[in-house]
Protein backbone atom coordinates (compact mmCIF):
# COMPACT_ATOMS: atom_id res chain seq x y z
CA UNK A 1 0.00 0.00 0.00
CA UNK A 2 3.15 2.03 1.12
CA UNK A 3 5.29 1.54 -1.88
CA UNK A 4 2.16 2.18 -4.01
CA UNK A 5 1.40 5.63 -2.89
CA UNK A 6 5.48 5.79 -2.98
CA UNK A 7 5.18 5.30 -6.99
CA UNK A 8 2.32 7.82 -7.48
CA UNK A 9 4.16 10.71 -5.85
CA UNK A 10 7.37 9.70 -7.89
CA UNK A 11 5.26 9.66 -10.68
CA UNK A 12 3.64 12.75 -10.67
CA UNK A 13 6.58 14.55 -9.51
CA UNK A 14 7.94 13.40 -12.22
CA UNK A 15 4.84 14.68 -14.65
CA UNK A 16 5.51 18.23 -12.75
CA UNK A 17 8.88 18.66 -13.61
CA UNK A 18 9.09 17.79 -17.41
CA UNK A 19 5.66 20.33 -17.58
CA UNK A 20 7.53 23.02 -15.29
CA UNK A 21 10.75 21.93 -17.78
CA UNK A 22 8.90 22.57 -20.82
CA UNK A 23 7.12 25.67 -19.73
CA UNK A 24 10.11 27.00 -18.83
CA UNK A 25 11.42 26.41 -22.93
CA UNK A 26 8.30 27.36 -24.59
CA UNK A 27 7.30 30.90 -24.41
CA UNK A 28 3.94 32.13 -25.27
CA UNK A 29 4.70 35.63 -26.84
CA UNK A 30 2.47 38.54 -28.36
CA UNK A 31 2.87 39.87 -31.65
CA UNK A 32 1.47 43.15 -33.02
CA UNK A 33 1.42 42.81 -36.55
CA UNK A 34 0.18 44.88 -39.53
CA UNK A 35 -2.61 44.63 -41.34
CA UNK A 36 -0.80 44.28 -44.94
CA UNK A 37 1.00 41.53 -43.30
CA UNK A 38 -1.46 39.00 -42.24
CA UNK A 39 -1.16 36.45 -44.45
CA UNK A 40 2.79 35.81 -44.90
CA UNK A 41 2.81 36.18 -40.95
CA UNK A 42 0.72 33.99 -40.32
CA UNK A 43 2.66 31.18 -42.54
CA UNK A 44 5.94 32.86 -40.98
CA UNK A 45 4.66 31.90 -37.55
CA UNK A 46 3.40 28.53 -38.27
CA UNK A 47 7.27 27.70 -39.48
CA UNK A 48 8.68 29.42 -36.61
CA UNK A 49 6.35 27.42 -34.10
CA UNK A 50 7.52 24.14 -35.56
CA UNK A 51 11.06 24.93 -35.53
CA UNK A 52 10.75 26.48 -32.14
CA UNK A 53 8.07 25.28 -30.09
CA UNK A 54 7.12 28.48 -29.21
CA UNK A 55 3.99 29.53 -29.50
CA UNK A 56 2.98 33.03 -30.74
CA UNK A 57 -0.10 35.53 -30.07
CA UNK A 58 -0.62 37.34 -33.43
CA UNK A 59 -2.93 40.45 -33.20
CA UNK A 60 -3.39 42.45 -36.80
CA UNK A 61 -4.28 46.02 -37.26
CA UNK A 62 -3.51 49.12 -38.41
CA UNK A 63 -0.11 50.30 -36.75
CA UNK A 64 -1.24 53.92 -35.39
CA UNK A 65 -3.88 51.51 -33.29
CA UNK A 66 -0.60 49.49 -31.82
CA UNK A 67 1.24 52.53 -30.98
CA UNK A 68 -1.64 54.20 -28.81
CA UNK A 69 -1.88 50.66 -27.14
CA UNK A 70 1.58 49.85 -26.93
CA UNK A 71 2.42 53.44 -25.10
CA UNK A 72 -0.28 52.56 -22.83
CA UNK A 73 0.71 49.02 -21.35
CA UNK A 74 -0.23 46.52 -24.32
CA UNK A 75 1.33 43.19 -23.27
CA UNK A 76 3.47 42.93 -26.86
CA UNK A 77 7.19 41.81 -26.99
CA UNK A 78 7.20 42.39 -30.75
CA UNK A 79 6.15 44.82 -33.29
CA UNK A 80 5.94 44.39 -36.98
CA UNK A 81 4.65 48.07 -38.49
CA UNK A 82 3.50 49.17 -41.95
CA UNK A 83 5.72 51.89 -41.99
CA UNK A 84 9.07 53.22 -40.12
CA UNK A 85 7.71 55.99 -38.35
CA UNK A 86 6.13 54.43 -35.73
CA UNK A 87 8.35 52.04 -34.56
CA UNK A 88 11.10 54.77 -34.58
CA UNK A 89 8.51 57.08 -32.31
CA UNK A 90 8.49 54.33 -30.21
CA UNK A 91 12.14 53.73 -30.16
CA UNK A 92 12.64 57.61 -28.91
CA UNK A 93 10.02 57.36 -26.50
CA UNK A 94 11.60 54.71 -24.81
CA UNK A 95 9.21 51.99 -25.43
CA UNK A 96 11.89 49.53 -27.06
CA UNK A 97 14.78 47.92 -26.99
CA UNK A 98 17.42 50.05 -28.30
CA UNK A 99 19.25 48.82 -31.78
CA UNK A 100 16.68 46.23 -32.69
CA UNK A 101 14.88 48.17 -35.15
CA UNK A 102 15.32 46.61 -38.97
CA UNK A 103 13.28 46.88 -41.78
CA UNK A 104 11.29 43.39 -42.65
CA UNK A 105 9.97 43.79 -45.73
CA UNK A 106 9.27 46.55 -48.74
CA UNK A 107 5.88 46.29 -49.47
CA UNK A 108 4.50 46.44 -52.98
CA UNK A 109 1.09 48.45 -54.18
CA UNK A 110 -1.28 46.55 -56.88
CA UNK A 111 -4.48 48.75 -58.32
CA UNK A 112 -7.08 46.30 -58.20
CA UNK A 113 -10.80 44.87 -59.39
CA UNK A 114 -13.01 41.79 -58.80
CA UNK A 115 -14.98 43.45 -61.86
CA UNK A 116 -15.26 40.86 -64.53
CA UNK A 117 -15.62 43.77 -67.19
CA UNK A 118 -12.41 45.61 -65.45
CA UNK A 119 -9.22 44.46 -66.84
CA UNK A 120 -6.65 46.73 -65.08
CA UNK A 121 -3.08 46.43 -66.57
CA UNK A 122 -2.15 49.82 -66.25
CA UNK A 123 -2.61 53.64 -65.47
CA UNK A 124 -5.26 53.84 -68.07
CA UNK A 125 -8.60 52.23 -65.99
CA UNK A 126 -7.70 55.05 -63.73
CA UNK A 127 -7.75 57.74 -66.45
CA UNK A 128 -10.66 56.64 -68.08
CA UNK A 129 -12.60 57.76 -65.08
CA UNK A 130 -14.97 55.40 -66.09
CA UNK A 131 -15.62 53.58 -62.59
CA UNK A 132 -17.78 54.23 -59.26
CA UNK A 133 -15.36 54.28 -56.25
CA UNK A 134 -11.47 53.97 -56.33
CA UNK A 135 -11.03 52.88 -52.60
CA UNK A 136 -7.15 53.58 -51.13
CA UNK A 137 -6.17 52.96 -47.11
CA UNK A 138 -6.42 56.62 -45.61
CA UNK A 139 -3.52 58.59 -46.12
CA UNK A 140 -3.16 60.24 -43.29
CA UNK A 141 -2.98 57.06 -41.39
CA UNK A 142 -1.86 54.33 -43.80
CA UNK A 143 2.10 53.87 -45.62
CA UNK A 144 -0.31 52.40 -48.49
CA UNK A 145 -2.89 54.77 -48.53
CA UNK A 146 0.08 57.32 -48.63
CA UNK A 147 1.66 55.56 -51.35
CA UNK A 148 -1.46 55.20 -53.22
CA UNK A 149 -1.65 58.99 -53.70
CA UNK A 150 1.85 59.38 -54.46
CA UNK A 151 0.76 57.16 -57.57
CA UNK A 152 -1.96 59.63 -58.50
CA UNK A 153 0.16 62.47 -58.46
CA UNK A 154 3.08 60.81 -60.56
CA UNK A 155 -0.06 60.35 -62.88
CA UNK A 156 -1.17 63.84 -62.34
CA UNK A 157 -4.58 62.30 -61.54
CA UNK A 158 -4.80 62.99 -57.86
CA UNK A 159 -7.66 65.95 -58.48
CA UNK A 160 -9.24 64.40 -60.99
CA UNK A 161 -10.38 61.03 -58.93
CA UNK A 162 -10.53 62.41 -55.44
CA UNK A 163 -14.14 62.72 -55.67
CA UNK A 164 -14.63 58.94 -56.22
CA UNK A 165 -12.15 57.85 -53.36
CA UNK A 166 -13.41 55.57 -50.77
CA UNK A 167 -10.99 55.85 -47.68
CA UNK A 168 -10.73 52.56 -45.67
CA UNK A 169 -8.96 52.64 -41.96
CA UNK A 170 -6.43 50.35 -43.23
CA UNK A 171 -5.51 48.07 -45.66
CA UNK A 172 -7.45 45.21 -44.81
CA UNK A 173 -10.78 47.13 -44.97
CA UNK A 174 -9.61 49.24 -48.20
CA UNK A 175 -9.33 45.17 -49.48
CA UNK A 176 -12.85 44.35 -48.10
CA UNK A 177 -14.30 47.52 -50.45
CA UNK A 178 -12.79 46.57 -53.15
CA UNK A 179 -12.90 42.81 -52.61
CA UNK A 180 -16.67 43.06 -51.83
CA UNK A 181 -17.41 44.88 -55.46
CA UNK A 182 -18.48 48.05 -53.69
CA UNK A 183 -15.36 50.00 -55.15
CA UNK A 184 -14.96 49.12 -58.68
CA UNK A 185 -10.75 49.79 -58.06
CA UNK A 186 -8.86 49.75 -55.15
CA UNK A 187 -5.16 50.15 -54.11
CA UNK A 188 -4.67 47.51 -52.35
CA UNK A 189 -1.15 45.75 -50.95
CA UNK A 190 0.04 42.86 -53.34
CA UNK A 191 0.11 40.45 -50.54
CA UNK A 192 -3.18 40.36 -49.99
CA UNK A 193 -4.56 39.35 -53.57
CA UNK A 194 -1.47 37.10 -54.57
CA UNK A 195 -1.43 33.12 -53.87
CA UNK A 196 1.29 31.11 -55.05
CA UNK A 197 2.47 33.86 -57.40
CA UNK A 198 -0.65 34.44 -58.97
CA UNK A 199 -3.81 37.21 -58.90
CA UNK A 200 -6.38 35.09 -57.09
CA UNK A 201 -9.40 37.00 -58.55
CA UNK A 202 -10.06 39.81 -60.96
CA UNK A 203 -7.30 41.79 -62.47
CA UNK A 204 -4.39 43.93 -60.96
CA UNK A 205 -1.91 46.84 -62.18
CA UNK A 206 0.98 46.24 -59.85
CA UNK A 207 1.97 49.60 -59.40
CA UNK A 208 6.50 50.01 -60.36
CA UNK A 209 8.41 50.78 -57.62
CA UNK A 210 9.07 54.56 -59.30
CA UNK A 211 5.64 55.63 -58.85
CA UNK A 212 6.00 56.07 -54.98
CA UNK A 213 8.34 55.93 -52.42
CA UNK A 214 9.02 52.49 -51.09
CA UNK A 215 7.00 51.23 -48.59
CA UNK A 216 9.71 50.51 -45.87
CA UNK A 217 8.17 48.43 -43.17
CA UNK A 218 10.47 47.91 -39.63
CA UNK A 219 9.97 45.88 -37.15
CA UNK A 220 10.98 46.89 -33.60
CA UNK A 221 11.62 44.99 -30.27
CA UNK A 222 9.83 46.02 -27.54
CA UNK A 223 10.76 46.58 -24.01
CA UNK A 224 8.16 43.66 -22.44
CA UNK A 225 10.21 41.41 -25.21
CA UNK A 226 13.82 42.57 -24.17
CA UNK A 227 14.11 39.37 -21.66
CA UNK A 228 12.10 37.07 -24.08
CA UNK A 229 14.20 34.33 -25.26
CA UNK A 230 11.39 33.90 -28.16
CA UNK A 231 10.77 37.44 -29.06
CA UNK A 232 14.51 37.06 -30.05
CA UNK A 233 14.25 33.83 -31.79
CA UNK A 234 11.24 35.37 -33.63
CA UNK A 235 12.74 38.18 -34.87
CA UNK A 236 16.28 36.13 -36.26
CA UNK A 237 14.06 34.16 -37.99
CA UNK A 238 11.58 36.92 -40.03
CA UNK A 239 15.61 37.48 -40.87
CA UNK A 240 16.53 34.55 -42.13
CA UNK A 241 16.40 33.05 -45.83
CA UNK A 242 13.60 30.61 -44.85
CA UNK A 243 11.35 33.70 -43.82
CA UNK A 244 12.28 35.37 -46.49
CA UNK A 245 11.23 33.12 -48.72
CA UNK A 246 7.97 33.61 -47.45
CA UNK A 247 8.22 37.19 -47.55
CA UNK A 248 8.69 37.44 -51.33
CA UNK A 249 6.11 34.50 -51.98
CA UNK A 250 3.68 37.62 -51.04
CA UNK A 251 5.04 40.21 -53.32
CA UNK A 252 7.70 41.95 -50.73
CA UNK A 253 10.80 42.61 -51.81
CA UNK A 254 13.21 41.78 -48.58
CA UNK A 255 15.56 44.64 -47.74
CA UNK A 256 18.72 43.42 -49.27
CA UNK A 257 17.45 42.93 -52.78
CA UNK A 258 15.71 46.13 -52.90
CA UNK A 259 19.21 47.36 -52.07
CA UNK A 260 20.50 45.73 -55.43
CA UNK A 261 17.24 46.93 -57.44
CA UNK A 262 18.50 50.41 -56.41
CA UNK A 263 21.84 49.72 -57.66
CA UNK A 264 20.80 48.49 -60.86
CA UNK A 265 18.65 51.31 -61.93
CA UNK B 1 -11.92 77.75 -32.03
CA UNK B 2 -10.67 74.30 -30.69
CA UNK B 3 -12.06 72.18 -33.91
CA UNK B 4 -10.94 72.49 -37.12
CA UNK B 5 -12.61 73.20 -40.13
CA UNK B 6 -12.98 69.26 -41.10
CA UNK B 7 -14.25 68.86 -36.71
CA UNK B 8 -17.24 71.12 -37.82
CA UNK B 9 -17.91 69.51 -41.25
CA UNK B 10 -17.91 65.98 -39.24
CA UNK B 11 -19.97 67.50 -36.19
CA UNK B 12 -22.63 68.83 -38.96
CA UNK B 13 -22.94 65.45 -40.71
CA UNK B 14 -23.39 63.41 -37.54
CA UNK B 15 -26.06 65.90 -36.68
CA UNK B 16 -27.56 65.75 -39.41
CA UNK B 17 -27.48 61.85 -39.67
CA UNK B 18 -28.94 61.60 -36.14
CA UNK B 19 -31.81 64.14 -37.06
CA UNK B 20 -32.90 61.97 -40.26
CA UNK B 21 -32.33 59.30 -38.74
CA UNK B 22 -34.66 60.03 -35.53
CA UNK B 23 -37.52 61.12 -37.89
CA UNK B 24 -37.65 58.11 -39.88
CA UNK B 25 -37.18 55.62 -37.35
CA UNK B 26 -40.37 57.21 -35.73
CA UNK B 27 -42.19 57.30 -38.85
CA UNK B 28 -40.88 53.20 -39.03
CA UNK B 29 -41.00 52.29 -35.44
CA UNK B 30 -43.99 53.55 -34.46
CA UNK B 31 -46.19 50.93 -36.47
CA UNK B 32 -43.59 48.00 -35.89
CA UNK B 33 -43.68 48.78 -32.12
CA UNK B 34 -47.88 49.12 -32.13
CA UNK B 35 -47.90 45.44 -33.67
CA UNK B 36 -45.57 44.24 -31.47
CA UNK B 37 -47.65 45.56 -28.50
CA UNK B 38 -50.83 44.46 -29.59
CA UNK B 39 -50.55 41.14 -31.63
CA UNK B 40 -51.14 38.06 -30.31
CA UNK B 41 -49.39 36.15 -33.11
CA UNK B 42 -46.50 33.70 -33.11
CA UNK B 43 -44.40 35.88 -35.18
CA UNK B 44 -44.34 38.27 -31.91
CA UNK B 45 -41.39 36.56 -30.81
CA UNK B 46 -39.09 36.59 -33.49
CA UNK B 47 -39.85 39.92 -35.04
CA UNK B 48 -39.57 41.30 -31.49
CA UNK B 49 -35.84 39.30 -31.50
CA UNK B 50 -34.98 40.59 -34.97
CA UNK B 51 -35.46 44.14 -33.64
CA UNK B 52 -32.85 43.52 -30.56
CA UNK B 53 -30.58 41.83 -32.59
CA UNK B 54 -28.53 45.31 -32.65
CA UNK B 55 -28.47 45.66 -28.91
CA UNK B 56 -26.60 42.14 -28.90
CA UNK B 57 -25.06 41.90 -32.27
CA UNK B 58 -21.35 43.76 -32.32
CA UNK B 59 -21.47 46.70 -34.89
CA UNK B 60 -18.81 45.38 -37.10
CA UNK B 61 -21.11 42.06 -37.85
CA UNK B 62 -24.00 44.32 -39.02
CA UNK B 63 -21.55 46.58 -40.81
CA UNK B 64 -20.00 43.91 -42.75
CA UNK B 65 -23.65 42.03 -43.91
CA UNK B 66 -24.76 46.03 -44.24
CA UNK B 67 -21.46 46.15 -47.16
CA UNK B 68 -22.09 42.89 -48.61
CA UNK B 69 -26.01 42.95 -48.59
CA UNK B 70 -25.97 46.51 -50.12
CA UNK B 71 -23.09 46.01 -52.66
CA UNK B 72 -23.62 45.08 -55.81
CA UNK B 73 -23.86 41.80 -55.42
CA UNK B 74 -26.53 41.91 -52.60
CA UNK B 75 -29.79 42.10 -52.07
CA UNK B 76 -30.68 45.36 -51.33
CA UNK B 77 -27.52 46.43 -53.89
CA UNK B 78 -29.58 44.82 -56.55
CA UNK B 79 -32.50 46.41 -55.69
CA UNK B 80 -31.57 49.93 -55.84
CA UNK B 81 -29.49 49.54 -58.83
CA UNK B 82 -32.77 47.86 -60.60
CA UNK B 83 -34.23 51.49 -59.30
CA UNK B 84 -31.48 53.22 -61.27
CA UNK B 85 -30.04 54.50 -57.40
CA UNK B 86 -26.66 52.75 -57.85
CA UNK B 87 -25.45 51.15 -54.61
CA UNK B 88 -25.97 52.45 -51.08
CA UNK B 89 -22.15 52.34 -49.30
CA UNK B 90 -20.20 55.36 -49.03
CA UNK B 91 -23.00 57.23 -49.48
CA UNK B 92 -25.12 59.40 -46.95
CA UNK B 93 -27.92 57.61 -47.72
CA UNK B 94 -26.36 53.94 -46.72
CA UNK B 95 -25.29 55.77 -43.62
CA UNK B 96 -28.92 56.26 -43.04
CA UNK B 97 -29.91 53.05 -43.89
CA UNK B 98 -27.52 51.35 -41.79
CA UNK B 99 -27.86 53.44 -38.69
CA UNK B 100 -31.94 52.96 -39.05
CA UNK B 101 -31.08 49.07 -38.40
CA UNK B 102 -28.55 50.09 -35.84
CA UNK B 103 -30.86 51.96 -33.82
CA UNK B 104 -34.26 50.47 -34.37
CA UNK B 105 -34.59 48.82 -31.08
CA UNK B 106 -33.54 52.25 -29.04
CA UNK B 107 -37.01 53.96 -30.72
CA UNK B 108 -39.24 50.67 -30.88
CA UNK B 109 -38.80 48.94 -27.93
CA UNK B 110 -39.55 52.49 -25.67
CA UNK B 111 -42.96 52.56 -27.78
CA UNK B 112 -43.66 48.97 -27.60
CA UNK B 113 -43.29 49.13 -23.53
CA UNK B 114 -45.22 52.86 -23.51
CA UNK B 115 -48.41 51.35 -25.56
CA UNK B 116 -48.51 48.31 -23.86
CA UNK B 117 -49.03 50.31 -20.22
CA UNK B 118 -51.63 51.85 -21.75
CA UNK B 119 -53.49 48.41 -21.89
CA UNK B 120 -56.77 47.78 -23.46
CA UNK B 121 -59.47 49.93 -21.99
CA UNK B 122 -58.48 53.14 -23.10
CA UNK B 123 -58.77 51.79 -26.73
CA UNK B 124 -61.82 50.07 -26.05
CA UNK B 125 -63.41 52.89 -24.56
CA UNK B 126 -62.24 54.84 -27.68
CA UNK B 127 -63.84 51.89 -29.82
CA UNK B 128 -67.20 52.36 -28.53
CA UNK B 129 -66.78 55.97 -28.70
CA UNK B 130 -66.98 54.84 -32.39
CA UNK B 131 -63.64 56.37 -33.00
CA UNK B 132 -61.09 54.68 -35.84
CA UNK B 133 -57.69 53.19 -36.11
CA UNK B 134 -56.53 56.38 -36.86
CA UNK B 135 -58.32 58.80 -34.69
CA UNK B 136 -57.62 56.60 -31.73
CA UNK B 137 -54.22 56.46 -32.24
CA UNK B 138 -53.68 60.33 -32.37
CA UNK B 139 -56.29 61.42 -29.75
CA UNK B 140 -55.82 58.24 -27.23
CA UNK B 141 -52.46 56.51 -27.67
CA UNK B 142 -50.43 59.49 -29.14
CA UNK B 143 -51.05 61.92 -26.01
CA UNK B 144 -51.13 58.71 -23.26
CA UNK B 145 -47.54 57.05 -24.95
CA UNK B 146 -45.98 60.38 -25.14
CA UNK B 147 -43.29 59.75 -22.70
CA UNK B 148 -42.23 56.79 -24.95
CA UNK B 149 -42.27 58.42 -28.00
CA UNK B 150 -39.65 61.71 -26.55
CA UNK B 151 -37.68 59.09 -24.60
CA UNK B 152 -37.60 56.87 -27.82
CA UNK B 153 -36.47 59.77 -30.16
CA UNK B 154 -33.76 60.64 -27.47
CA UNK B 155 -32.69 57.74 -27.41
CA UNK B 156 -32.60 57.08 -31.45
CA UNK B 157 -30.56 60.27 -32.03
CA UNK B 158 -28.41 59.15 -29.26
CA UNK B 159 -27.33 56.25 -30.40
CA UNK B 160 -26.79 57.71 -34.03
CA UNK B 161 -24.37 60.27 -32.33
CA UNK B 162 -22.79 57.62 -30.99
CA UNK B 163 -22.21 54.66 -33.97
CA UNK B 164 -18.88 54.19 -34.84
CA UNK B 165 -18.70 50.36 -35.74
CA UNK B 166 -21.30 50.36 -38.59
CA UNK B 167 -20.34 53.63 -40.09
CA UNK B 168 -16.54 52.39 -40.49
CA UNK B 169 -17.52 49.69 -42.40
CA UNK B 170 -19.86 51.09 -44.96
CA UNK B 171 -19.16 54.93 -44.91
CA UNK B 172 -15.44 54.94 -46.55
CA UNK B 173 -14.70 58.04 -44.61
CA UNK B 174 -15.66 60.69 -47.13
CA UNK B 175 -15.78 64.12 -46.32
CA UNK B 176 -19.20 65.88 -45.56
CA UNK B 177 -20.99 62.59 -47.07
CA UNK B 178 -19.91 59.63 -44.22
CA UNK B 179 -17.03 61.24 -42.04
CA UNK B 180 -18.79 61.18 -38.83
CA UNK B 181 -17.82 62.59 -35.41
CA UNK B 182 -16.41 59.37 -33.96
CA UNK B 183 -14.71 58.10 -37.79
CA UNK B 184 -12.75 61.96 -36.77
CA UNK B 185 -12.12 61.05 -33.43
CA UNK B 186 -10.81 57.70 -34.69
CA UNK B 187 -8.39 59.27 -37.48
CA UNK B 188 -7.38 62.02 -34.83
CA UNK B 189 -6.14 59.28 -32.70
CA UNK B 190 -4.80 57.15 -35.57
CA UNK B 191 -3.00 59.67 -36.77
CA UNK B 192 -1.41 60.66 -33.25
CA UNK B 193 -3.34 63.83 -33.23
CA UNK B 194 -4.56 63.51 -29.35
CA UNK B 195 -4.68 67.48 -28.68
CA UNK B 196 -7.21 67.60 -31.60
CA UNK B 197 -9.07 63.55 -30.43
CA UNK B 198 -9.29 65.34 -26.97
CA UNK B 199 -11.21 67.86 -28.04
CA UNK B 200 -14.06 65.74 -30.32
CA UNK B 201 -14.19 63.08 -27.43
CA UNK B 202 -14.42 65.04 -24.60
CA UNK B 203 -17.46 67.15 -26.70
CA UNK B 204 -18.89 63.47 -27.30
CA UNK B 205 -18.87 62.54 -23.71
CA UNK B 206 -20.32 66.28 -22.36
CA UNK B 207 -23.22 65.78 -24.86
CA UNK B 208 -24.04 62.22 -23.84
CA UNK B 209 -24.09 62.69 -19.80
CA UNK B 210 -26.48 65.81 -20.74
CA UNK B 211 -28.63 63.67 -23.25
CA UNK B 212 -28.68 60.75 -20.87
CA UNK B 213 -29.34 63.63 -17.48
CA UNK B 214 -32.32 65.35 -19.22
CA UNK B 215 -33.34 61.76 -19.81
CA UNK B 216 -33.33 60.51 -16.71
CA UNK B 217 -34.61 63.82 -15.04
CA UNK B 218 -37.62 63.93 -17.86
CA UNK B 219 -38.44 59.93 -16.60
CA UNK B 220 -38.12 60.69 -13.14
CA UNK B 221 -40.66 63.50 -13.40
CA UNK B 222 -43.08 61.06 -15.54
CA UNK B 223 -42.58 58.76 -12.64
CA UNK B 224 -43.61 60.95 -10.02
CA UNK B 225 -46.72 61.64 -11.89
CA UNK B 226 -47.39 58.51 -11.61
CA UNK B 227 -46.35 56.81 -15.31
CA UNK B 228 -43.34 55.31 -16.35
CA UNK B 229 -42.59 54.19 -19.52
CA UNK B 230 -39.62 53.40 -21.49
CA UNK B 231 -36.14 52.55 -20.74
Amino acid sequence: MKSKLMHLLQASCLLLLTFVSNLAAAEVIHVAAASNFTAPMKQIVKEFEQISGHKVRLAFGASGKFFAQIQHGAPFQVLLSADQAKPLALEQAGYTVPKSRFTYAIGTLALWSVKPNFKVEDASVLSQGAYNKLALANPKLAPYGLAAVEVLEKLSLKEATRSKWVQGENIAQTYQFTGTGNADLGFVSLSQIIVNGQIKQGSAWIIPDHFHRPIRQDAVLLKRGENSEAAQALLRFIKSEQAKKIIMAYGYHPPALERKAEIKS
Amino acid sequence: MIFTEADMGAIYLTLRLATTVTLLLLLIGTPIAWWLARTKSWWKGPVGAIVALPLVLPPTVLGFYLLLAMGPNGVIGQFTQSLGLGTLPFTFWGLVIGSIFYSMPFVVQPIQNAIEAIGERPLEAAATLRAGPWDTFFTVVLPLAKPGFITAAILGFAHTVGEFGVVLMIGGNIPGETRVVSVQIYDHVEALEYAQAHALAAGMVVFSFIVLLGLYGFQRKQASLGMKYGG
